[in-house]
């Protein structure tokens, strides 16, 4: 009854989205103010009843309901009731239910959070994202159904969650991720709704910033925790595969990145506004596309979902009149549009020009990479090949170098015209600086590599210039120290979020450079020496866990003699699926992950065993989380939090007059 | 921008739909017709993945069942196994696996990390019998009847919905003419 009614409820979320799309749209048309803002009460009907919705699905996986035939599917008695909940967003169906549940939770944030938005312009920007959440409640609704029964005969047992996905990693990271590919609606809706309007001022690129923001926070945590959640759980102790289905979060990335750099561009000095506009429709439709990829079976993956053409087919015929529609509009507009305002070769528009240039470039060969396979499918009469990291690494770091040097070089700049002693000023002196410092992590980590002393340097050279950036803005002032503090949120979000990019960029060096890596056959009462560290294998032990049986290993780590550690990696057969799983088991330490799998069972108990040494790959995450949080932390600038047209007039009146920042 | 310019979007976006649209076309089994329809399996002398004896023709009569050919160099046949193996105890269907043009030892642990929802493998290291099925690549399955004759052949990834829809009308055809 449960598992109807919340079919049931997904049916009303969809009519009052209809509704959410028409009522609002009839307004405008004919002048009446009453309908136009019936999408704001409308968006709090839609939420609710996809909560409903949702929630009558995770009722159907804690009560164990197998005649429903996604629950059957993802789950099992045997499961531990934290996974029977993540189960629900575990596979196709249940996660775009998820999907659904993300959308409306934007529209109904933007419908009750946009008081400086005029009531009109408000209603288009709700009924574009009314419109997009239409057609994900029918494709949910006609095509993947999560609430569909299997009567009268369904099964006792379910078939288990894919046991890959029974972590913690499976629990938040595709919320993290949905916030961010569906936040990019949000910019979307108001670029459209600006076109539609034919209102391409700078307003909307103020109004869409701390969305844009927060949808890219969203994003970036989420890829950072699917790249962790890869290295722990995958059991090969990489956290990056070029897979296409990380490519399908990474392209939106990158274009969110160029957007919100470009949209500051818009918003401060009023150029690029055509550029920016385009951005944001391409934000959303590579959000778009990575759905498509992930669940249409045309491309495969690891991580794809059981596919369906059929799904992939509609997919794509929403992908056409979204995006198709969006970009005749665009089409339509941008024959018109000027930007207004000149600006100086020195000037911070350039380098964000720049920026958005790489930016763009990178995701385009991303996505040529992604795609070559199906074109060469199509000109070569079906023979299948596959293109791996060789090619992606070959484009992308290249691209990566210059948008480096680029961004350590450029934080010092102004907008319209930059002091050329300013920007100048010292940087020899820095780079020396960070050669120096470059060269003394690379001999820390014991090896003077080319590749390390240089994205260290570049890191450093970074690092120092945003530094260099916050002592410009309180020096000669009084209590320079206290002052710091006082900076506007704003440039604490800007300088927090390149120095993660710093601090990422070190710990890819040092992890692809620095790894060691040994497979190795070990008895029990066998050591190893890997790097300065000796590895004793104990031999393994049969575990009972909730829903598997595991071999788990005992090896105990010991450096200069002293035990630092005991790893117990696992190797698990669950009992559903009959399926297995390694569980590596990792040390960790700042100069070095010490990262342990159990490889097969050889003979007399002895197993391969495959050790790695990680050193700094740490710094991968933690700059991630770093890049993410300066997006948050953007949000809770001053300018943000006021909520009055007058005052937010004032206030851009002032920041016009102030040096301005990103 | 220069005007014709804000076009070039449209137009790039269009290519790639067609693109796009054009992936279902290759991956639509129905284009890709079999010859050996209605034929029995061909001959074949190959040992067995996991104890090495050799299997021929007549130790896949009996009962009706799914040829699926595999290799682990075959990205698609990772995505396709939970589907094989979901149908495989769901609906306790008989598979049997053709291991084509692969390495012995990465297949076999490739099924110890994946599960071994086959009821047996051969191994098909020169590919003799896959070009005597008129294999274009893995993956491909092909639906057998009790008597050992082909009914059906699938190019691509099988997945429940292709199962639900073409697989199993196949193989409950079979046990209807064979009862």
């Amino acid at each position: 009854m449960i598992v109807e009614l919340g079919h049931f409820c997904l049916v009303i979320a969809c009519v009052l989205a209809g509704l959410q799309m028409v009522l609002p749209s009839v307004g405008l048309f004919r002048g009446n103010l009453l309908l136009i803002n019936t999408g704001r009460s409308l968006a709090s009907g839609v939420f609710l009843f996809t909560v409903l919705s949702f929630c009558a699905l995770t009722y159907a996986f804690l009560t164990n309901d197998f005649s429903v035939a996604y629950v059957a599917r993802n789950s099992n008695t045997l499961l531990p009731w934290q996974y029977q909940f993540s189960a629900v967003w575990g596979a196709h169906e249940g996660s775009f239910l998820l999907w659904t549940l993300v959308m409306s939770t934007w529209t109904l944030l933007v419908a009750n959070f946009s008081k400086p938005l005029s009531d009109e312009f408000r209603a288009r920007v709700l009924i574009v994202m009314a419109g997009l959440s239409v057609g994900f409640y029918l494709f949910l609704l006609l095509t993947s159904n999560p609430f569909e029964r299997t009567l009268p005969f369904y099964p006792s047992e379910g078939a288990d969650l894919n046991p890959l996905l029974q972590d913690f990693g499976l629990i938040v990271h595709p919320p993290l991720l949905y916030m961010g590919y569906v936040g990019l609606a949000v910019p979307f809706a108001f670029a459209i709704a600006s076109l539609w309007s034919n209102q391409l001022d700078v307003s909307w690129a103020r109004w869409s910033r701390p969305w844009t923001n927060a949808a890219w926070a969203f994003l970036t945590l989420g890829i950072t925790l699917g790249s962790w959640w890869a290295y722990y759980e995958l059991g090969w102790g990489g956290w990056w595969f070029w897979d296409a289905v990380e490519n399908a979060s990474f392209m939106p990335w990158l274009i969110a990145t160029a957007l919100i750099h470009s949209l500051a561009a818009t918003e401060k000095r009023g150029v690029f506004k055509s550029w920016t506009v385009l951005l944001a429709v391409f934000g959303f439709s590579f959000s778009l596309l990575g759905a498509f990829l992930v669940r249409s079976g045309i491309l495969t993956s690891v991580h794809a979902f059981a596919v369906d053409a059929e799904r992939g087919q509609a997919i794509l015929w929403f992908i056409t009149i979204v995006i198709g529609g969006s970009l005749t509009l665009y089409s339509l507009r941008a024959w018109n549009l000027k930007s207004v305002v000149g600006f100086d070769k020195s000037g911070r528009e350039n380098f964000i020009l720049a920026n958005n240039l790489l930016l763009t470039i990178s995701a385009a060969v991303i996505l040529v990479g992604t795609l070559y396979p199906l074109a060469y499918e199509a000109l070569n009469d079906g023979a299948k090949i596959s293109v791996g990291p060789p090619y992606f690494n070959a484009v992308f770091v290249p691209l990566m170098l210059p948008l480096l040097v680029l961004m350590a070089f450029s934080q010092r700049s102004q907008w319209a015209a930059t002091d050329l002693r300013v920007l100048v000023y010292g940087q020899g002196r820095l780079l020396a600086g960070s050669t120096v410092l470059g060269v003394g992590v690379a001999l820390l980590l014991g090896a003077l590599d080319l590749w390390i002393c240089g994205i260290a340097t570049l890191a450093f050279w970074l690092t120092l210039n945003l530094g260099m950036e916050l002592r410009r803005r309180v020096k000669g002032r009084q209590a320079p120290w206290r002052r710091l503090l006082k900076q506007p949120l704003a440039v604490w979000s800007m300088v927090i979020g390149h120095f993660g990019i710093a601090v990422v960029a070190l710990g890819i060096v040092s992890a692809v450079m620095m790894s060691e890596e040994t497979d190795l056959r070990m008895a029990p009462g066998d050591t190893a020496t890997v790097g300065d560290l000796e590895v004793k294998f104990l031999g393994t032990e049969a575990v009972q866990g909730p829903n598997y049986l595991s071999d788990q290993g005992r090896l105990e780590v010991y450096r200069a003699g002293q035990l630092l550690a005991v790893l117990q990696p696992e190797k698990r057969r669950y009992l559903a699926s009959q399926s297995i799983m390694t569980e590596a088991d990792i040390l960790v330490r700042f100069a070095g992950d010490i990262y342990v799998a159990l490889g097969e069972p050889l003979s007399e108990g002895a197993w391969a065993v495959r050790i790695h040494i990680k050193p700094l790959v740490r710094l991968i995450w933690i700059g991630g989380v770093l890049i993410g949080l300066s997006g948050f932390l953007s949000l809770l600038d001053r300018r943000y939090r006021v909520r009055s047209v007058l005052r937010e007039k004032k206030i851009s009146e002032r920041q016009g007059s102030e040096t301005a920042y990103v | 921008m220069s005007k014709p310019s804000v076009l070039i979007p449209i137009v790039v976006f269009a290519a790639l739909v067609a693109l796009l649209g054009f992936g279902f076309r290759l991956s639509d089994p129905r284009l890709l017709p079999s010859e050996n329809l209605g034929e029995p399996i061909p001959a074949f002398q190959l040992p067995n993945l996991l104890t090495g004896r050799l299997m021929t023709e007549a130790d896949l009569t009996g009962e009706p069942f799914l040829l699926n050919v595999w290799a682990t160099w075959c990205p698609s046949c990772v995505a396709e196994h939970d589907a094989l193996t979901a149908i495989h105890t769901q609906y306790g269907v008989k598979i049997i696996g053709v291991n084509y043009n692969d390495d012995v030892d990465a297949a076999r642990r490739w099924l110890e990390q994946l599960g071994d929802p086959y009821a047996f493998h051969v191994v098909d290291a020169e590919g003799t019998l896959a070009v005597d099925l008129g294999v274009y690549g893995a993956p491909e399955t092909f639906v057998v009847n009790a008597e050992g004759t082909i009914l059906y052949r699938h190019v691509g990834v099988v997945t429940e919905g292709v199962y639900q829809d073409t697989l199993a009308t196949y193989l409950a055809q079979d046990s209807m003419g064979g009862s």
